[in-house]
């Protein structure tokens, strides 16, 4: 077994248990199905519109090498600097060096999950920057030592008077119960760093070949304020976010903003193109975009789960899910969590290791309802336990699927088989089989029938 | 050792030798420009001026930004001079804009013309900044700044309150009409920021409880002339 399936089933055991935990998820939860209901309903076709998005990422995916370039040649025209990263060291290498010819000490950070993949943070400190996180969920989460409990909603697992307590230990403010003095805690306490930050580093939600910009969504204002104050702008950003056309984000914003969030549009969407030009007051001196690949190509190469790259990070497929509502984030050890983070993390970090996520769903099918790109998310789970069966199958896989092959193929053996099976049924309730425990701690074997369904049929037509 | 630029472009190809099947879709998905395809889809915007403005009344309500309709410039600049006073604001940084020097001349606080000399902490100080705008989509509520027509990046960002002046004939119906404007009016030369503002600021990090005016203004005021 990996470590990474050994701690997940351990987790995810600890976490299906905690009913206060699951509770106050779902509760957190439903003021975003509400709103998202109600946003929906202003589409006069979502299901029309879902399609137009996702043949927007599509074509551009399915084109990625002319899109890439096209935006590329646009950027730097505007007067940005790209920089390639084949893998996340090269990209921390990249984003040190920047720092460092800059003569930097200050970091501000708006929420960017790459820069979660490329662990930046532990990187940047190492080297003895300070780096603060600005999004209000991420700072608490920087403050924690823990990672995002879920990719949009970073500690939504948190209580408000766990948060008090930390910002009184780390702050010094004093304790409070309120929401909203919680959040101006923060707010006072982050204004003064973005003045004095010298780098900001952001994410980038798509980039546009047409006009070489780049978007940034966002709904505190953090990340206007992280790519307005600092003299340099980085920005990180997987090479698959890229789309065509500045007119497609006319579906993609608002989609994201509604599925994911049950919002409109999400309060800030900001298109950056470039430093600061002439006769412009105010921005940074330096605009760099570092484009990762970090085995994003080796998911390009599969054409069946390439539609995993159109995925524009909403969070919807986690905020349906019952395997994330009952295990929770953290225990998926992974950067990107629930359905989405399941499918890709095996790609991007090896089957052997991480296959066990595909096993992490009910194949209900909810996270492919919601996706507004329509990726195929529960049958890519599937795709991946079918890779890994074949890539390493188990002794079980091998025994249960040869000798399933050896019966099925005679009928007189199949019957017989069923025979045996019925009439051992009850028994094997007691057997102490190890693939069997799990299930039937919590269930019982139904009965069998006194008949098999081909003497049934038989005895019907006589 | 190849550059990873070389690299990444050989991995890309390489990869889409194998072609994807295209995806079944009902509609008319990929007749070349997305806010075609989906207008009839995506949420209303209205069919004529007076329609928009309707809905950009209901959606800013919903957002909680404060719409206020007057019908010239004088009495802009009466209701800005009024919230002043009762906000008692005391600085307040505005954009250098034909449209905006005159009503910021009749405020009564210090009034300061930010992007004359830009100083990051004396913004931070202010009470209110205050801006044009390029457009505002009726479909969404959401007003559209740039770094060019709204006095640079932080203006609209950092005081605590962000006031918008705009004439109603800069409302348009819907996000594709906001982005086609843009390129028209800035043709190759797009400002280095174009930033869609639905609402104020807001978070819903601790408990999905929804607080506003996270890092950026807490509130949101739309002057709308004619
Ligand atoms: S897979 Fe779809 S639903 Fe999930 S985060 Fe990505 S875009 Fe959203």
């Amino acid at each position: 077994m990996s470590d990474a399936k050994s701690i997940f089933l351990k987790d995810a055991t600890v976490n299906a248990a905690d009913g206060d935990q699951r509770a106050f998820i779902r509760k957190a939860l439903g003021g975003y199905y509400t709103n998202r209901d109600l946003q929906k309903a202003r589409y006069r076709d979502w299901e029309m519109a879902r399609d137009v998005a996702s043949m927007a990422k599509w074509t551009a995916v399915n084109d990625l090498a002319n899109v890439l370039e096209k935006f590329v040649g646009n950027f730097e025209r505007n007067g940005g600097v790209v920089h390639w990263a084949r893998d996340a060291a090269e990209a921390r290498a990249i984003i040190l060096k920047i720092a460092e010819d800059a003569n930097a000490k200050a970091i501000v950070k708006s929420k960017c999950m790459t820069s979660e993949e490329i662990h930046l943070n532990d990187a940047l400190e190492k080297a003895g920057y300070g780096v603060v996180e600005s999004d209000l969920g991420e700072f608490i989460q920087q403050l924690r030592g823990e990672a995002p409990y879920h990719f949009v909603f970073p500690c939504m697992h948190v209580k408000r008077e766990a948060i008090s307590e930390l910002f009184t230990k780390h702050l010094g403010t004093a304790p409070t119960d309120s929401p909203e003095e919680l959040t101006m805690i923060a707010r006072r306490h982050l204004r003064q760093l973005y003045i004095d930050a010298d780098i900001g580093i952001t994410g980038a939600n798509f980039l546009i070949a047409e006009t070489g910009q780049i978007s940034i969504t966002e709904n505190e204002g953090n990340a206007r304020l992280t790519a307005a104050l600092p003299r340099i702008h980085i920005a990180l950003s997987g090479i698959e976010k890229v789309v065509n056309y500045l007119d497609d984000l006319s579906v993609l914003l608002p989609m994201l903003a509604t599925a994911g969030a049950g919002q409109p549009m999400t309060c800030y969407n900001t298109l950056y193109s470039g430093p600061r030009k002439k006769g412009e007051c105010d921005g940074p001196e330096q605009f760099h975009l570092v484009l990762l690949d970090n085995a994003r190509t080796r998911l390009l190469a599969d054409p069946e789960q390439r539609d995993a790259l159109h995925c524009i990070r909403c969070g919807a497929c986690l905020n349906v899910c019952p395997i994330f509502k009952n295990i929770g984030g953290l225990a998926y050890g992974t950067t990107y969590q629930g359905p989405i983070g399941s499918v890709i993390t095996p790609h991007l970090r090896g089957l052997k290791q991480w296959n066990h996520l595909s096993g992490a769903s009910s194949l209900c099918g909810a996270c492919t309802d919601a996706c507004p790109v329509r990726i195929d998310l529960h049958h890519h789970l599937l795709h991946n336990r079918r890779n890994a069966a074949k890539e390493s199958p188990t002794l079980f896989d091998r025994l249960f699927h040869n000798g399933f092959n050896f019966v099925i193929k005679r009928p007189w053996l199949f019957a017989a088989g069923g025979r045996i099976f019925r009439a051992t049924l009850p028994f094997l309730q007691k057997l102490p089989l190890p693939y069997m425990r799990a299930w039937m701690k919590t269930r019982d074997l139904p009965k069998a029938p006194s008949q098999s369904f081909r003497d049934q049929w038989k005895n019907q037509n006589v | 050792m190849s550059d990873a630029r070389s690299d990444i472009f050989a991995r890309i190809r390489e990869a889409l030798k194998v072609k994807a099947p295209k995806p079944h879709l009902k509609g008319d998905a990929n007749a070349g420009k997305s806010s075609v395809a989906a207008k009839p889809w995506l949420p209303e915007g209205g069919d004529d001026a007076e329609g928009s403005l309707l809905i950009l009344a209901e959606q800013l309500a919903k957002l909680k930004a404060v719409l206020i309709r007057v019908p010239d410039r004088a009495s802009a600049s009466k209701a800005l001079a009024n919230l002043s006073l009762s906000k008692k604001w005391k600085k307040v940084a505005f954009h250098g804009h034909e449209l905006l020097r005159p009503i910021a001349a009749g405020l009564s606080c210090e009034t300061w013309e930010a992007d004359a000399s830009f100083d990051k902490q004396r913004l931070e100080g202010c009470d209110a900044g205050i801006t044009t705008c390029e457009s505002i989509v009726a479909q969404l509520g959401s007003i559209l700044v740039s770094s060019a027509t709204s006095g640079g990046r932080a203006l609209s960002v950092l005081p605590h309150v962000h006031v918008v002046v705009a004439e109603a004939a800069q409302v348009v119906p819907d996000l594709g009409a906001a982005l086609a404007l843009a390129r028209a009016r800035h043709g190759e030369q797009l400002p280095s920021m174009l930033s869609f503002i639905t609402g104020p600021s807001r978070t819903g990090d601790i408990e999905r409880i929804l607080v506003l005016g996270a890092h950026g203004p807490k509130e949101l005021y739309l002057i709308l002339i004619g």
